[in-house]
């Protein structure tokens, strides 16, 4: 035990673990916010989509040879998001297969350009990094954690301001729409929203994992939970705190930040199916 | 007092027109019961009185301070709505929403509102329950408060009884009827020509275009709407 107490002070001694901290738990609680309303409007796939939209615009911007990508992964994955949570009833391709195609897709085209043009020597170490982010978040320069200090403020301010808007929007659109909500304009503040987020926790989990930090908590929270808002407010907690547990583990344990976390996710899942289940047992 | 006019009004898509020669008029304390088969353009007319779908020709005018967003509208059930995690009370206040503009949360006037709407349909002591374990019956009654809360005025209710059992059927009949008789209008879509006839006071028979417009008593003596109960009675045996 004092091993791991040593361990972690030692850790705690570099500021690039305190980075990779706040940034970690800032963009888990975003994502669990926005999770619960992505899953209950069946976009839970938006996620895995729009990650690899991102991966594939990373690649390009590594292979243009741009300082900060940011610049190019941003726009792109929000103009992603816009057409893919566009794609309502009246397209020719339907939303989910529209999301696997863009999702393949990029993820394709992205691996083959990092390959034909290679910035460096580790190609697959490269790739590694950017799908799973096992190295990104202990690279953070204090740019990017006031990014995304900045971006998860921003986030966690429309959550709150267009709370009820958001509500009324996922349970309900035509009712919304008939009383002159303006029930499209809240889908795009959604989708531009979910890109934002999703670009940001690129850098922690990586973009094959990035659904798993969206879908998970709210999922967990969805067993136990009954209204909205404590629906809400549980898949934050459970987010951040798989969060910090998994960041913490991966720094004794040295596993990969992105896989660990996940499975702090998934533990907590399986532990609140298990509850619900014997809860509904006593119940009948 | 009249509320919706429309007059001569043809309703589609860019693809062709759905149904047309549409003159009718709803005024308030009104009971209308829309019928037509399936693909008749019950929808599509709904869609148009809400205001959400363009009319491609003649006019639907609102008149006498009635618009189209002051609606209460009692949608179809959608599959997300059967399991999402919302107690009565969040839901019920959300017809409120329209009220608060750019207002971020709800204020007192607003939530009294909801609580007597859900007083109103008896539902207060379901407030804390979550939406998913309610029976269909309660979840109408849900919807319909929220509605309520959106509008004193007009009520449009799409098919209100798909998939409830005969009792909260009649149940929810009873309840639109006596909504109707304390002065809000009530449009009803509906195939169930039987609560048509019991309960409305017009009745407005779609096709590809208008077939009948008018009371309901006129719709009994007419020679469509004769033909139309006896086919429905056969249909159900």
């Amino acid at each position: 035990m004092a091993e791991i107490i040593e361990k972690l002070q030692h850790s705690f001694s570099f500021s690039i673990v305190w980075y990779a901290l706040i940034v970690g738990l800032l963009i888990s609680l975003c994502s669990s916010l926005l999770g619960v309303t992505l899953v209950l409007k069946r976009f839970s796939f938006i996620g895995d989509g729009l990650s690899h939209v991102a991966f594939g615009a990373m690649a390009v911007a590594s292979v243009v040879g741009l300082t900060n990508n940011m610049f190019i992964v941003l726009p792109v994955t929000v103009i992603a998001a816009v057409l893919l949570l566009r794609t309502g009833q009246n397209t020719k391709i339907k939303g989910d297969a529209a999301i696997a195609m863009i999702s393949v897709g990029t993820l394709a085209v992205g691996y083959m350009l990092m390959n034909i043009f290679p910035t460096s020597s580790n190609i697959s170490g490269d790739v590694c990094g950017t799908l799973f982010g096992s190295t990104l978040i202990l690279s953070l320069t204090p740019f990017d954690v006031w990014l995304c200090i900045g971006m998860s403020t921003v986030v966690l301010v429309i959550f709150v301001l267009f709370y009820n808007k958001i509500f009324s929007v996922t349970f309900d659109e035509s009712f919304s729409k008939a009383t002159g909500i303006n029930s499209d304009g809240y889908n795009l503040l959604i989708a531009v929203i979910t890109a934002l987020i999703i670009v940001l926790a690129m850098n922690l989990v990586g973009s094959l994992l990035i659904s798993a930090l969206i879908i998970f908590p709210a999922l967990s929270a969805m067993r136990l939970f009954k209204s909205f808002r404590s629906v809400i407010i549980c898949s934050a907690v459970i987010s951040v705190v798989c969060a910090a547990a998994g960041m913490l583990i991966s720094l004794v344990a040295s596993t990969p930040v992105g896989s660990t976390i996940v499975s702090a996710d998934i533990v907590v899942f399986l532990v609140f199916w298990l509850i619900s289940a014997i809860m509904g047992k006593t119940k009948t | 007092m009249e509320q919706i006019i429309c007059k001569d009004a043809a309703l589609g898509y860019e693809d062709g027109i759905v149904t047309e020669e549409l003159n009718f008029t709803v005024n308030s304390g009104d009971y209308l019961c829309i019928l037509g088969e399936n693909g008749s353009g019950k929808s599509t007319l709904i869609k148009a009185l809400l205001g959400l779908k363009p009319h491609v020709r003649g006019e639907i005018k609102w008149v006498n301070g009635a618009s189209s967003k002051e609606i209460g509208y009692l949608p179809q059930q959608t599959p997300v709505q059967k399991d999402f995690p919302a107690s009565v009370r969040e839901i019920v206040l959300s017809g409120c929403l329209s009220k608060t503009g750019l207002r971020p949360f709800y204020n007192s006037h607003e939530k009294a509102l909801a609580h007597k709407n859900m007083h109103r349909l008896g539902i207060c002591d379901l407030e804390k329950r979550c939406y998913r374990d309610l029976s269909g019956g309660q979840q109408q009654r849900v919807l319909l408060a929220r509605a309520l809360c959106a509008t004193e005025k007009i009520l449009l209710l799409d098919e209100p009884v798909t998939g409830l059992d005969p009792h909260a059927q009649n149940d929810l009949y009873e309840l639109i009827a006596s909504l109707n008789k304390s002065g809000i209008t009530i449009i009803m879509v509906s195939h169930d020509i039987g609560a048509a006839v019991k309960y409305a006071s017009h009745i407005l028979h779609i096709g590809r275009k208008q077939l009948f417009f008018g009371t309901k008593d006129d719709y009994l003596k007419s020679r469509i709407g004769r033909s139309f109960i006896e086919t429905e009675a056969e249909s159900n045996g």
